[in-house]
């Protein structure tokens, strides 16, 4: 931030030295080198990334079906979104996959890492295993783990499970344990990559604080308590924010494994986003309710970043 | 990850304890047991099932003892349930990506870092800004500009340009390379242009030689990145000649073809980013360490 507002400072203090435009030693200063470099980008930043946000700003007051010109609806489509009986079902649902992810998933990478942390022999052996379900494609892993979640009592986790008396379960196919799977799926595909993150954020605790610890008598539970998690903390309030906007726009999986089902146990807003614009062809809809889940998790992030920037070490 | 790594919590000579050596242990061996079962297992399965008859599969799934003798599921797979053709499709949306983000993204580093023009602070915060603002926003209208786009007014459905050139805004990598550039020290770009050289002979004589690790790790990264994709090739590529193998997979398990073929396909999907990761592991974890780093 700084750094910006010094180059921008001394942007100013430039432009007061020499006020008229000189175009000549503009080009000769690397001035149209700058803007050759700068086509490229803007461009492909204009179409396809800064064009679209503003685009679905102005289109979530529009009603479109892309035959009709649009039409200008104002608050239209939020009230009509709003008032969907589906969507408190929908948000309903995507809180709890959060939730269950949250307290479930969350945990696990910073568990895997501080342990793989600890190997001085074979960690990347670890590592590497970790890491796998990270490089599968999920379409294909998705596939794969429908075949594990058969319900039936010779499925794959069926079996496994009875042969230490547990089960059947019903998986996907019943509403009180859809989701739950649907979580269970999205720790594996993740907490590998994360554990790396977390292993390359714990190379750099300082371990001066264990060798003070241990002098005062602390065990290696405390060590584990007082100093790693403390030393990790602002990178896990940055994974933990990660993680909720994540999935809170969770999409592929349940759009794979239950299309929304059973009895809409795991319709989650992503997928109210996409019914709305690919298989009602309402775009206007579509984006209104895309601008207030964003309106949300920017909200969320402000909040999360006051509220954690207390605890947060000082740096 | 470097081999510094003097201490962790536990100390050299808590390490030499009995008590701590053996409980030790036995949470190495069994973080092992569960890394291979979860990490290795689900592979090996799709790998022995692309092998088996579908009877077999369904009958007992957690068989270990098989003998590999439906081969031609693979064949099946490949030709028949044309996994071949859109592993190749998704070859070239995964170059074709990679290379519109190198461009776009070094492009945009090297004027943000090196280059350094009046304006930089402006765009690279406008770039900035694109990272903290969620994908879901402008998914639609990105959808919508794919299918006519403003002033140009071509439509790029069906076409690889569909994928390849959104791929290219990608903010992250932007400053991934933008902190490398800022690393690499002056004064050899300053040698290089006393020696007459333009802005961009320093870019391809200095800046990206030196930057080969951090241009590696992005190239595995956007490769691996772009093999992932469904949704938005799901959505601009309609025709099944042009569709990925992320896209043809869910396809082929709604219809009837049998369930080893399914598997063999899932296998042949899987087989070339693991195979890939196998080979740059080390620039793999690497790369995704640097990355959280960033995001920290």
């Amino acid at each position: 931030m700084t750094k910006t507002l010094d180059a921008a400072a001394a942007a100013t203090a430039r432009r007061r030295r020499k006020p008229r435009f000189d175009p000549v030693r503009w080009a000769r200063g690397g001035g149209l080198h700058a803007v050759l470099f700068a086509v490229p980008v803007v461009l492909v930043y204009v179409y396809f990334s800064w064009g679209p946000v503003v685009q679905g700003l102005v289109l979530s007051f529009q009603k479109t079906n892309l035959i009709q010109p649009a039409e200008w609806v104002g608050w239209g489509n939020f009230t009509y979104v709003l008032s969907d009986p589906g969507l408190v079902q929908a948000s309903l649902n995507t809180a709890y996959f959060a939730l269950l992810a949250l307290v479930f998933g969350f945990p696990i990478p910073i568990v895997l890492a501080v342990l793989i942390n600890e190997l001085r022999k074979y960690d990347t052996l670890y590592n590497a295993l970790a890491y796998l379900p990270a490089i599968v494609p999920p379409v294909a892993a998705i596939l794969l783990w429908k075949f594990f979640y058969d319900p039936d009592a010779t499925g794959m986790f069926n079996t496994a499970l009875g042969w230490i008396g547990l089960g059947p379960f019903p998986w996907l196919n019943a509403e009180n344990s859809a989701m739950p799977s649907i979580v269970l799926y999205a720790t594996w595909a993740g907490a590998g990559s994360t554990a790396i993150i977390y292993i390359a954020a714990l190379s750099t605790v300082r371990t001066e604080l264990y060798e003070a610890a241990e002098i005062d008598g602390a065990g290696i539970w405390r060590r584990i308590w007082h100093i790693t998690l403390p030393q990790l903390r602002n990178v896990i309030f940055v994974m933990m924010l990660l993680q909720l906007i994540g999935t809170f726009q969770i999409f592929t999986e349940p759009f794979l494994f239950t299309g929304g089902g059973p009895n809409n146990a795991t319709q989650t807003i992503l997928l109210k986003i996409y019914n709305y614009a690919f298989v009602n062809g309402d775009f206007g809809a579509a984006t209104a309710l895309s601008v207030l889940l964003a309106a949300f998790l920017g909200l969320l992030s402000v909040v999360y970043y006051f509220v954690t920037k207390r605890w947060s070490t000082t740096t | 990850m470097t081999d510094l790594k003097d201490r962790g919590v536990i100390s050299v000579s808590d390490r030499r304890r009995p008590v701590v050596r053996t409980w030790f242990g036995l949470v190495q061996g069994l973080l092992l047991l569960v890394l291979i079962v979860s990490g290795l297992g689900p592979l090996l399965w799709a790998a022995k099932a692309s092998v088996s008859p579908s009877n077999d599969i369904v009958a007992d799934p957690m068989g270990i003892w098989f003998s590999p003798n439906d081969w031609q599921n693979l064949a099946l797979a490949w030709n028949g349930a044309r996994i071949g053709q859109s592993l190749g499709n998704t070859v070239i949306l995964a170059a074709g990506s990679t290379l519109s983000t190198l461009i776009v993204s070094v492009a945009a580093a090297f004027l943000l870092s090196v280059l350094r023009p009046k304006w930089g602070p402006w765009l690279s915060g406008a770039i900035l800004a694109t990272l903290f603002l969620p994908g879901v926003v402008s998914f639609v209208p990105l959808y919508l500009t794919i299918l006519d786009l403003p002033l140009l007014n071509v439509s790029l459905q069906d076409t690889f340009w569909a994928v390849w050139l959104p791929a290219g805004a990608s903010a992250f990598n932007v400053v991934v390379l933008k902190r490398f550039f800022d690393s690499i020290p002056r004064e050899y770009m300053e040698a290089a242009k006393i020696d007459g050289a333009g802005p961009l002979r320093i870019l391809t004589m200095v800046v990206l030689p030196l930057s080969r690790p951090i241009l590696g790790v992005i190239v595995l990264l956007s490769i691996v990145g772009s093999w992932k994709e469904f949704l938005w090739p799901m959505l601009v590529l309609s025709n099944p000649d042009l569709q990925p193998v992320s896209v043809m997979l869910p396809r082929l398990a709604t219809g009837n073809s049998p369930l080893a073929v399914q598997m063999a396909a899932v296998f042949l999907s899987i087989i070339i980013p693991v195979v890939l990761f196998a080979i740059f592991q080390k620039q793999f974890l690497r790369g995704v360490g640097t990355a959280g780093g960033v995001k920290g």
